[in-house]
């Protein structure tokens, strides 16, 4: 008996494309995402998301329930960094109402949104470590990342969706040594951070995994609207704090790191994973100058509880963790906005991920999520 | 005396001579399953999560028992308790059976290890490599279960196991090959009896060559015993669980079972190649007493192997599957060879033995071990410098 | 660049088809015809003067009361630094807008997310599918006149809760 090997044209072995249904339930989805993969044994020939399992209609709900009843649901956009999305609300409200939050309200709103943004970014960097397989930095990034929930329970009472800042300014003031204990936190972190560096970041496999993985050139990220963290891996250098300043951040003195291909080229798997990195340290910059200059005085202007803006429409543009959180929000002069909606920084990067899948593996696409640092619910809002 | 015995058993129970001799091996196979290899496996499982949970600052299982340390048999009556679903579609015979082949592989393996100079149940003339050939129907067992769930993944995890254990086979088995040389046995007791207690007399440290095959040795059953960093067959983020996915209860513990077990069974082989073994310095004329020592020493060392073998484990991440072909083609294939070369030189060129090139390997190791510690004390001391617990 | 430079500019090379600088209650915006977006986009896109090379969002807007809806351009460009907001009306009962798809690809999603939440047709979209809703549902929920039927596969969507919250009245 003679076995028949059947032959491709190119002299090869015949394949079979495997379809692949990764997802809805999958450990490294990071919530709800599905990928349907179009896989030729380990290499990807393509990975289409199908995203919409976290569809909460939280646009819709905005319809209904009115200017301050929203802030709460704006929490659920992206909940692993709220503070951001807090901001990106009460600025709509704020522009279109035409009212001045006190400075000492900003400040405040500041320290709360680079508290989460540091949150953010050291779950971000625990979760690509586990996902490439290494455990232990998941758990220290946590332990770090509790530190910081401890700080914001004690500024607004809540660890994850904050709820604290408020149309026209936030809803308590820093409680007394709050300064103090976050500058206590930021000597502690600056130095773990390096240490997180030596034991993951630097790593050779690490690296090898992450290392000229899904590049993504500046003018693919920008065509698809990459933001954030993930633009900037791709050595654009644009960051709304520093180049749009809102809020009081024209006052800090800090750096926007780029991507410089360290390990690889420029747009890589390992730069992105490692802006994260280094935004925690520029964020730790803003958080010590905040504290030392906050100004005193009110933390909240005067707002009618039934707040009526005139009608018109804004375009907010907030740097969240995941970058550049686009709002756009129309009033019809009523009580309830008319029309809201959100471009999140996970929504763009999940729609290049057809493109630049093709080619890579099974085990990079997974990398590639992570570093992308997609929150499902902010892809579906 | 045997007659008598015979004669009185056979008339007790009416029984063959045959048939009562394998009643009698089938009881002793199952007394050293059950009261040694069992809770031996289950015990490194416990030793495994409180040692990872250390490292990962958490404190892990601590309730059952002292220190938590029979937490393993309360997992596995719980996972008995579990029901036992076979799904649909799956190919139920192959399904059911993939976990005992898996789990016969890894206690096959036990036949051949040396816990002392007595204490072995079969000295074979070729321990080595039976060992190496029955871990690999470990193999077989993972590749069954795969392809029977009926699982893109499951299937995934089988196929990525078998390349890769298949693939680790020949490094792992050329890296034997300078200790077999130095030997001159396949035998495993014989393997130990050429060696001595003191460490620089052991096969490990005779020559440069002999301690990277050593350290190629050691990543080769790493990667047979798909253990970070080629734990790819059961990759959680990418694999859900591998070729465990579709398993439940004890089906599944069995794998998990096999798995631990195998760890503990790459520190013994290593022990047993490289370092030594049970030998100990003949300090007593009592057999019972000299055999504890013996005991004692080759749990220890080969403990030590399984606790590295942890440690790997909390600080690595994964290789991708290219890069864990590429490692062992490109470069622990022809490294295997040239250290089987070279030791093969060595032995040409001083066939009484090179005393000064064995205390330069071990003088050279041992400062490399104490750079390692010294880097261990410093950052010990810079992490207890930045207080681990905040104030207020 | 600011709007009304961008105007003239437009205004020039595509004539009636471009509106005038209209100033809302904040920002100002050009009127652009539905049909005609994806030659001011790439044109915006190429121009060395605007090269507004990224689709900063992109959202639709129903106005029933003046029977139409509006698809809002914010675009930004990295290179020049400036911002610019198109807005384009379509008929509210059949709205069929030119796709920008080919002139930005992140368009491709935001596109597939108006379409399946108000219904506008994009024409030479290669994939103009529902995104956030499954394939079967039926509506359109962000359009004013949008009513939740009572149940979707049997489930039903009908909350029983007293804290339920009565949709505002308008116009």
């Amino acid at each position: 008996m003679s076995v028949e090997i059947e032959m491709e044209d190119g002299g090869g072995l015949a394949t079979e494309e495997m379809t692949l249904n990764m997802g809805p339930q999958h450990p490294s989805t990071h919530g709800v995402l599905r990928f349907i993969v179009k896989a030729d044994g380990e290499v990807m020939r393509k990975a289409t998301p199908d995203i919409g399992y976290l569809h909460r209609s939280i646009e819709k709900i905005a319809e209904k329930v009115g200017w301050h009843g929203f802030m709460p649901y704006t929490d659920r956009v992206d909940y692993v960094a709220a503070m951001a999305c807090n901001q990106g609300w009460a600025m709509c409200g704020e522009a279109l109402g035409g009212i001045e939050v006190p400075r000492r309200g900003e400040y405040c709103r500041v320290i709360a949104a680079e508290l989460s943004r540091i949150c953010s970014h050291l779950l971000a960097i625990g979760a690509t470590g586990m996902d490439i397989g290494a455990v232990t930095p998941f758990t220290h990034a946590l332990r770090e990342r509790e530190m910081i929930n401890d700080l914001i329970e004690e500024l607004c009472g809540a660890r994850l969706t904050y709820n604290y800042m408020r149309i026209g300014g936030v809803a308590w003031d820093l409680p007394p040594g709050f300064r103090k204990r976050v500058t206590t936190y930021l000597d502690h972190l600056e130095p773990t951070i390096h240490e997180i560096n030596d034991l993951l970041s630097y790593g050779k496999i690490y690296a090898e995994r992450l290392g000229s993985v899904a590049v993504i050139s500046p003018e693919m990220a920008i065509g698809y609207g990459l933001v954030g963290p993930n633009l900037r891996a791709s050595g654009v250098k644009y960051d709304l704090r520093k180049d749009r300043p809102y809020s009081v951040y024209g006052d800090f003195d800090f750096d926007v790191p780029v991507g410089h291909g360290e390990m690889g080229a420029v747009g890589d798997c390992w730069d992105r994973y490692m802006m994260r990195i280094w935004e925690i340290l520029e964020s730790a910059k803003i958080l010590r100058q905040a504290c030392e200059k906050l100004p005193d005085g009110p933390v909240i202007a005067k707002v009618p509880r039934n707040f009526k803006p005139p009608a018109g429409d804004v375009h907010v543009r907030v740097e969240a963790a995941r970058g550049d959180m686009s709002w756009y929000c129309v009033s019809d002069g009523s009580e309830y906005p008319y029309r809201l909606h959100v471009r999140t920084g996970s929504f763009s990067a999940m729609s290049i991920i057809e493109e630049l899948s093709e080619g890579l593996m099974i085990a990079d696409l997974v990398a590639l999520i992570a570093t992308f640092d997609i929150v499902a619910p902010e892809v579906d809002r | 005396m045997q007659q008598f015995i015979d004669g009185l058993i056979g008339s007790a129970t009416g029984m063959e001579r045959e048939l009562y001799y394998f009643a009698g091996m089938l009881a002793f196979g199952a007394l050293v399953v059950f009261g040694f290899i069992l809770p031996l496996a289950g015990i490194t499982s416990w030793l495994e999560r409180r040692v990872w949970a250390r490292m990962q600052s958490r404190i892990g299982p601590n309730r059952v028992g002292p220190f938590g340390v029979l937490q393993w048999l309360a997992d596995g009556l719980k996972n008995l308790l579990k029901e036992d679903v076979i799904p649909t579609a799956v190919d139920a015979r192959l399904f059911r059976l993939a976990p005992y082949v898996v789990v016969v592989g890894f206690v096959a393996a036990w036949v051949a290890i040396p816990f002392g100079s007595s204490l072995i149940i079969a000295d074979l003339n070729i321990g080595i490599l039976y060992v190496t050939a029955v871990t690999s129907l470990v193999v077989v067992g993972i590749l069954m279960a795969g392809w029977s769930s009926n699982n893109k993944w499951s299937m995934l995890g089988g196929i990525r196991s078998a390349t890769q254990i298949v693939s680790y086979e020949i490094p792992a088995a050329l890296a034997i090959f300078p200790a077999v040389l130095l030997s001159g046995t396949l035998s495993m007791q014989g393997l130990i009896e050429a060696q001595g207690w003191q460490p620089w007399s052991w096969h490990m440290f005779h020559s440069p060559f002999t301690f990277f095959a050593f350290l190629l040795f050691f990543t080769s059953l790493l990667a047979e015993g798909n253990r970070t960093p080629f734990d790819l067959p059961e990759a959680e983020s990418e694999l859900v669980a591998g070729f465990a996915t579709e398993y439940s209860g004890m089906r599944s513990l069995l794998f998990f079972l096999a798995e631990w077990g195998n760890l503990y069974v790459i520190g013994a082989v290593v022990t047993t190649t490289y370092m030594g073994g049970w030998q100990v310095p003949h300090f007593t004329d009592n057999t019972v007493l000299l055999n504890a020592a013996q005991l004692a020493t080759f749990f220890l060392k080969s403990y030590f192997w399984v606790f590295v073998a942890m440690w790997i484990r909390a600080t690595l991440p994964r290789v991708r599957v290219d890069q864990l072909m590429s490692l062992c083609w490109k470069y622990m294939v022809p490294l295997g060879l040239v250290t089987v070369l070279g030791t093969a030189v060595t032995m040409v060129a001083a066939p009484e033995g090179m005393p000064t090139l064995r205390y330069l390997t071990f003088g050279a190791v041992m400062l490399v071990v104490l750079q390692f510690f010294r880097r261990v004390v410093f950052h010990l001391r810079r992490a207890r410098g930045l207080g681990w617990t905040m104030a207020g | 660049m600011d709007a009304s430079a961008i105007q003239k500019k437009l205004e020039a090379k595509f004539g009636g088809s471009v509106g005038p600088v209209t100033t809302g209650l904040l920002e100002a915006w050009i009127g652009v015809d539905p049909d005609k977006i994806a030659e001011v986009a790439a044109f915006l896109k190429d121009d060395p003067d605007t090269r507004f090379d990224s689709l900063s969002n992109l959202s639709g807007v129903d106005y029933p009361a003046r029977g139409h809806i509006e698809v809002v351009y914010n675009l930004m460009s990295y290179a020049k630094r400036h911002e610019l907001t198109l807005k384009v009306s379509a008929e509210r009962e059949a709205p069929r807008v030119a796709t920008v798809c080919n002139v930005w690809p992140g368009a491709n999603w935001l596109e597939r997310e108006v379409y399946d939440l108000l219904g506008v047709d994009f024409v030479g979209h290669p994939d103009l599918r529902r995104i956030l809703l499954p394939d079967d549902w039926v509506g359109n929920p962000l359009r004013k006149d949008y009513v939740e039927a009572p149940s979707y596969h049997g489930i039903s969507t009908v909350r029983e809760s007293m804290l339920r919250i009565e949709p505002p009245s308008r116009e």
